[in-house]
């Protein structure tokens, strides 16, 4: 049941107990129980809502940074990537292989925000080489969600 | 010209469908709980290689039996699924959907006008009796009982059996009951079968969507392939109903038969989708889990509403249809469902668009989102409550 209940709720984290009960087929008691230890192992980390910000009227800018980095010995990358992820302007920081070694996604308010972080902050770190930041212009696709188009049921209403 | 048209194909009734059909597709507001195909697009890799085909220019004919890639990896699908082996070369056709793979069947196995007979179990898909009664054949229709899960008995079997009959269509998983047939009911069926030597045209088009086990093919059965004409398809399976792509296996008279009617009618199925079949076949495992993982979700959602509503219902394990019974409320299938369309705006099949049999029960499908699922079953309880009260 563990890995279908991961499923269900990565893709809709609002459905009820009872329902997610009626639809696995166990008991409302053993989803509250499982639940309970995937939070407690740290597997699920938080619950979050999809927001299409583009839609609203707040002004977001979103930037994908690519940061090459000097690994520091005895702790590889660890320490200076939780240096970068502290910052509550960064998203999500990932260890990459390849051309560079840490992506940092940001959102911030605006282009001067998001600037004066990577010039001020971000490239002043100890052992940060240099950065490349790409500012995002359009979302097409986000957590396995298509944004820009609608499901349309272009099927008969009736077949056999 | 005094007959212009064929008595044979006049005299055929209209299916059931197509009468709800035309009331259904005047109601535009509707929410259909009526169609028999997948909700999910054809998952992308396999929609990738059938533009790629066209790309590369794959725009030609293929074999008329269809491409030998796709029908290698039939025989090693069915292989690894049902322990069955055929060989590509000679007992395998591509044919136009399921469909045609049904009618071709029966054109190549009967004699027209000897008054062979075809066993149909009812409810079942609205495509095999006019199919034998077009191919010559007489069609002798078994109603299936909902107190047996709408399984085949061997009981029923053999009561229908004669010495003119000739062919039995086993069509399991069941359109439009969910019922499926299990090994040892397969198993029990299966003796009579070779003892009265009569063959089997095994419908397996919902194969892939079963949620007790994995389904069985008659056609693994011991002494079973060589009397078993199996029929599947991609339209259920890998969400291809758009496609137009099914196959037959069976023993290679039958088959080199039906390919010399494919062949003066059809040449091949569509190449672009024969490319895309193969993909299908190849790398589409995990997709079908994902959908059926995703139906099944829904399955165990209608069977609690039904619960909770108190509907009875016989538990179906197949395809992506339940099959409730309305007779409590004392009015026909299509009363019921005509009216639940008039006053919820909801459209199901009468039962009885799938045979005398249906008659008293309605064919929900689930191919459709949850989310739609739970406004559906809103309406339908607050109908059902209503027509309760009405009696009362």
């Amino acid at each position: 049941m563990r890995e279908e209940l991961l499923k269900i709720i990565e893709k809709n984290s609002r459905m009820d107990l009872k329902e997610l009960a009626v639809i696995l087929g166990v008991e409302e008691t053993d989803v509250v129980r499982e639940l309970e230890a995937l939070e407690n192992e740290g597997i699920i980390c938080g619950y979050h809502t999809m927001i299409n910000w583009e839609m609203t009227s707040m002004e977001k800018v979103n930037a994908l940074i690519e940061v090459r980095i000097t690994p520091q010995r005895g702790q590889g990358f660890d320490t200076i990537a939780e240096r970068i992820y502290k910052y509550a302007e960064v998203n999500s920081v990932y260890l990459i292989s390849g051309g560079y070694d840490l992506l940092v996604s940001l959102e911030g308010k605006s282009l001067k925000e998001v600037s004066n972080f990577v010039s001020d902050k971000l490239s002043t770190l100890d052992g940060v080489l240099s950065t490349a930041t790409h500012f995002v212009l359009k979302k097409y696709k986000d957590h396995g969600t298509i944004l820009t188009r609608k499901y349309e049921d272009e099927r008969e209403l009736i077949t056999p | 010209m005094k007959n212009l048209l064929a008595d044979q194909v006049v005299g055929l009734k209209p299916s059931g469908i197509r009468k709800f059909f035309d009331i259904v597709s005047e109601r535009k507001d509707a929410i259909s709980l009526g169609v028999g195909e997948p909700d999910f697009a054809t998952p992308w890799h396999i929609r990738d290689e059938g533009i790629y085909s066209l790309e590369k220019g794959h725009t030609k004919y293929t074999s008329n039996a269809g491409l030998m890639a796709l029908r290698e990896e039939i025989c090693h699908y069915l292989y690894r699924t049902q322990g069955v082996r055929y060989n590509p070369a000679k007992q395998v056709v591509v044919t136009v959907g399921g469909s045609e793979a049904i009618d071709i069947g029966m054109r190549a196995m009967i004699n027209p006008g000897q008054g062979e007979e075809v066993l149909i179990p009812q409810p079942s898909y609205v495509s095999y009796e006019p199919c034998a009664i077009l191919a010559g054949a007489k069609p002798v229709i078994i109603d299936l009982k909902a107190e047996n899960e709408f399984r085949l008995t061997p009981e029923e079997l053999s009561a229908a059996i004669t010495d003119k009959t000739k062919l039995l269509i086993l069509p399991y998983p069941n359109n439009p009951t969910g019922a499926i047939m299990e090994r040892e009911n397969l198993a029990a069926i299966a003796e009579i079968i070779r003892e009265k030597d009569i063959f089997v045209m095994s419908d397996e088009i919902y194969g892939e969507l079963t949620y007790k086990g994995k389904h069985t093919s008659i056609a693994g059965l011991p002494g079973m392939q060589e009397r078993t004409l199996l029929i599947n398809g991609f339209s259920k399976a890998y969400a291809m109903t758009g496609w137009r792509m099914g196959y037959a296996c069976g023993p290679q008279p039958v088959i080199e038969q039906m390919t010399k009617i494919h062949q003066f009618a059809i040449m091949c199925a569509p190449t672009t989708a024969q490319y895309a079949g193969v993909e299908a076949l190849k790398n589409g495992d995990e997709d079908i889990a994902e959908m059926r993982t995703a139906y099944n979700q829904r399955r165990r959602y209608l069977m609690h509403a039904f619960k909770e509503m108190g509907l009875e219902c016989f538990e179906p394990y197949g395809a992506f249809y339940v099959f409730p019974c309305i007779k409590e409320f004392g009015m026909s299938s299509e009363e019921f469902a005509s009216r639940f369309l008039e006053e919820e705006q909801v459209a199901a099949v009468p039962g009885n668009a799938f045979g005398d049999s249906g008659e008293g029960y309605l064919r929900i499908s689930y191919a459709y989102s949850l989310e739609k699922l739970k406004v559906a079953m809103e309406r339908l309880s607050r109908f059902i409550t209503r027509l309760r009260e009405e009696k009362h």
